[in-house]
């Protein structure tokens, strides 16, 4: 068993990402602002629609997943932290045909609806995890599983994590044990271009599109400072500046190849140009339908990273890692950039020195958008611990935040960066039923996921006999029913 | 004096502790006192007096001239104790002038090494970790078969002399599959043999090996030396081991030598249970590990440190892997065993009393009972609770809660921007 810092200091080296999104295309207005002649280009361009413009197929790799039928349900009397609103106490949550049908204190539970009696418990959201390498860097470990990094040029955007994904993991069976629903797994951090992110269900699949959420968008991970520096320092970049030049290199030849594509595909006229995989991916950042999820310790880098992204019109999504986020928390706040934390890990390396356990409150309080992730199979089964520990740590340092709001840490706010909080991240009427029943307070050590649903179906049932849960191909015959 | 302590002899020797003579005696009153070594007593008192614990109960006197604190509403235990760290040897795991962990040692041994050679006062992660009502670990070696002595300190202490307690306390050992490049289990296993068999033909022949008339021994003087507690079953043998054939083994070859072993990691040691607990091996084990993270561990599960228990096993709960930046996270995995079946208890002894038996301090720390060290803490309520605040932390009789980096970087980051 690795120590700690090594488990994060491998799963930092090793991180890159990719997750899809569904329907609504980003507005290219949202990638900001480049010269004159892009801004141009970018109108006469058709408007993005899901997936690349620029690709024969767009979905070449589509999900298969199928919610399996399930009856509705409600559960009565339970204290609802919904991350949509304030703390209901004794509220009923109904669902019916794989949604939220209702939610409150006053719900109207048709006759004949299978009832769970709440009383004591607690009900959120499915939790998400917006940082996870599962399947990408799968138990057992050891090379044959270590799939994470594509750690042989320091710019892989043309590789998808969902290629190395292992859905025989047997990590998946215990994060969802943790209550947590939704998924992006990323690449690891060796390069400043890691590769493309794939959002999953935390769902049994014989192949990895059983798992992908439908309709996500993909992700594209990059990375900051020590890693890449150390991993490419004999061919380089071996400095942060070089890092830097890094980015503004492999953007400048984007930005030309979304020029050459959208101009292509305004008229289809003329021979297409030749693909390039990387590029594609990079492109799709430039057009908003990609978003970018970028490992970056250091407040003084993630400012340099914002400029980065100003220079060539893109925005980025959630910095992750961020354990100096709050250094900066009013200039994430305002940029509108998630940040995706660990409670209290820090001290591993020299750019993880200054974690400190307030990080989220103090972000929480300047308006920013803290997100509590993993980076860790471990951490990724008590995401609800991990918040009570930095809810714990900012009402020491006086800036308590309410369950209602810590609730979003592991909620409302990954979903938001996964594009994908219209439809996951709340308990609110119309939404995905992804619902957790826990056995009292999240926010207690005592607590236990009880029951797990993921849109209406059960998932993850503590109540039932051992053998009948979610046993990996990989279990069998190794790993004892019992331990889990 | 230290310094000639330190450097005569591995042998097993209690460091003085250097208690900071508190003038004026200490009485916590009124709080919820949890003394490990006896049941609870609410509304109870502790008395700390000349650096120690002068008296615990529900009816003791407050001395003449005290410094009361009232502990109304609060909990009251022994000072935390995390007995698988690395602090005060690890301060950026990253960077490795920082880093005194491994000895290079012979062959894969490092028996001499002295993990408190490397240990530095000056590191800030004390702070840290004492804030949050730790106020003892145990310090690790690690690297290699055999990593060197481990010693035990508290978490207070201005030198080095001040934060021992006791040195060594172990000699931390592993066998696990990717121990010291070793091609196979059998391999380790007799190269251990190996090892004590020397030690004890050394121990015998002193005379003749100083002579040179012995035959080659394995590892050099000072690691045969330093093995030789542990071949006289004075010193145990803390073995980093996850696969229950393994521990199966490693008591087998414990039997056979007749050396004291504790089991550290011990991911599927609830599949032996039983053998732990007629062999009276301790395990140190974390509560948050049900990953089959290799195939050491493919039985790992929640419920380890309550079924070893359960079967009469003596339980260290840790925080998992060796820790220095959040030694503090023993406390969550007390919870989580306590989540997983561990009597709450049980947990709190898991991480004071039984820590301090398993490492031969037991006589100075590990519970509230009058004469031992006044390591003690008051907490809000529930020291496994995440939103229980520490409110007095002593170590030796002296308040110990100071400000930290941490901290000093949470109050200028405050209002950021501001």
């Amino acid at each position: 068993v690795l120590p700690t810092l090594m488990i994060a200091a491998a799963a930092c080296q090793a991180r890159a990402q990719t997750p899809p999104r569904p329907t609504p295309p980003a507005p290219a207005a949202e990638a900001t602002a480049g010269d004159a002649e892009s801004d141009t280009a970018r109108k006469k361009a058709p408007a993005p629609g899901r997936g690349g413009l620029s690709v024969p197929n767009d979905d070449p790799f589509p999900s298969t997943y199928k919610a399996p039928a399930a009856a509705p349900f409600a559960i009565r009397n339970a204290t609802l932290l919904t991350a949509a609103g304030p703390v209901v106490t004794g509220g009923t949550i109904l669902v019916r045909d794989g949604k939220i049908a209702a939610v409150g204190a006053a719900v109207d539970v048709p006759a004949g609806t299978t009832v769970i009696d709440g009383t004591g418990k607690f009900v959120t959201p499915g939790i998400i995890d917006d940082h996870s390498h599962l399947g990408v860097y799968a138990a057992p470990g050891g090379q044959a599983e270590s799939d994470g990094n594509e750690a042989t040029r320091p710019n892989t955007a043309e590789v998808w994590a969902e290629h190395s994904v292992w859905p025989q993991d047997p990590q998946f069976p215990r994060v969802l044990a943790g209550g947590v629903t939704t998924i992006q797994v990323l690449p690891g951090s060796a390069n400043l271009f890691g590769g493309r992110s794939s959002v999953l269900k935390v769902v049994p699949g014989r192949t990895v599109q059983d798992m992908k959420f439908p309709g996500a968008r993909y992700g594209l991970k990059m990375a900051c400072g020590e890693n890449p520096k150390r991993v490419y320092r004999q061919r380089g970049p071996s400095t942060r500046m070089g890092n830097v030049a890094g980015y503004r290199a492999a953007w400048i030849e984007a930005e030309q190849y979304r020029r050459k594509w959208d101009s292509y595909l305004g008229d289809r006229t003329g021979s297409a140009p030749e693909r390039n995989l990387a590029m594609e991916t990079l492109a799709e950042v430039l057009r908003g339908n990609i978003l970018v999820h970028n490992h970056c310790y250091r407040a003084d880098e993630m400012a340099q990273m914002l400029d980065v992204a100003r220079e060539f019109g893109y925005t980025i999504r959630s910095f992750h890692h961020v354990v100096e986020g709050y250094k900066i928390a009013d200039r994430l706040a305002s940029a509108g950039v998630a940040a995706s934390i660990w409670a209290d890990w820090g001290g591993f390396k020299m750019e993880a020195l200054d974690g400190i356990k307030a990080n989220a409150a103090i972000l929480q309080q300047a308006g920013a958008r803290p997100i509590i992730h993993s980076d860790d199979p471990s951490g990724a089964q008590r995401l609800n611990q991990e918040a009570a520990k930095a809810m714990a740590a900012g009402a020491a340092l006086g800036l308590p935040v309410a369950p209602a709001d810590a609730i979003a840490w592991i909620t409302r706010n990954p979903a938001w960066a996964l594009g994908l909080d219209d439809r996951v991240g709340s308990l609110e009427a119309g939404k995905n039923a992804d619902v957790v029943l826990w056995s009292g307070d999240p926010f207690s050590v005592y607590t236990r996921a009880e029951k797990v649903w993921i849109d209406g179906a059960l998932r993850f049932d503590r109540t039932a006999p051992p053998e009948t849960w979610w046993r990996t191909d990989f279990e069998l015959g190794f790993v004892p029913v019992e331990a889990r | 004096m230290v310094r000639s302590i330190l450097s005569t002899s591995v042998v097993g020797l209690a460091l003085a502790a250097a208690a900071p003579a508190a003038a004026q005696p200490i009485a916590i009153v009124g709080g919820r006192v949890h003394p490990v070594s006896g049941p609870v007593i609410e509304n109870g008192t502790v008395v700390i007096d000349g650096g120690r614990i002068a008296a615990v109960g529900a009816s003791v006197p407050v001395p003449a001239g005290a410094r009361v604190i009232d502990a109304k509403g609060k909990w009251v235990t022994p000072g935390l104790i995390n007995a698988l760290t690395a602090l005060g040897v690890s301060e950026v795991g990253a960077v490795p002038a920082t880093v005194d962990t491994a000895a290079e040692g012979e062959h894969g041994i490092a028996a001499a090494h002295r993990v408190w050679d490397g240990l530095n006062p000056a590191s800030p992660l004390w702070a840290i970790a004492r804030n949050e009502g730790i106020t003892s670990v145990v310090v690790v070696p690690s690297g290699g078969l055999v990593a060197g002595l481990a010693s035990f300190a508290d978490t207070a202490g201005a030198t080095r002399t001040a934060l021992l307690r006791k040195a060594p306390v172990a000699m931390a050992a592993a066998l696990t599959a990717d121990t010291a490049g070793a091609p196979s289990r059998g391999d380790l296993l007799l190269r251990l043999r190996r090892l004590l068999d020397d030690a004890k033909a050394y121990g015998a022949r002193k005379p003749d090996f100083e002579r040179a008339a012995t035959r080659d021994f394995v590892v050099s003087r000072p690691h045969l030396e330093a093995m030789q507690p542990v071949v006289a079953g004075r010193l145990p043998l803390l073995v980093a081991v996850d696969r229950a054939a393994d521990i199966q083994a490693l008591l087998d070859l414990a039997r056979e030598y007749g050396i004291e072993v504790i089991v550290q990691g011990g991911a599927e040691a609830w599949r032996v249970a039983p053998a732990l607990a007629a062999a009276k091996v301790p395990v140190l084990t974390g509560a948050l590990d049900n990953i089959p993270s290799g195939f050491d561990a493919l039985g790992a599960r929640q419920e380890n440190a309550a079924l070893l228990r359960r079967a009469g096993v003596a339980v260290i709960v840790t925080a998992g892997s060796v820790e220095s930046f959040n030694v503090r996270n023993v406390k969550q995995h007390a919870g989580n065993a306590v989540a997983y079946g561990l009597a709450w208890d049980e947990a709190l002894r898991a991480v004071t009393l039984a820590p301090a038996e398993a490492f031969g301090v037991a006589d100075t720390v590990g519970s509230l009972a009058p004469g031992k060290a006044a390591n003690v803490v008051v907490w809000s309520g529930d020291p496994f609770e995440f939103s229980t605040t520490v409110e007095q932390v002593f170590v030796k009789g002296a308040p110990v809660l100071a400000t930290s980096r941490q901290d000093l970087l949470s109050e200028r980051y405050r209002t950021p921007g501001k």
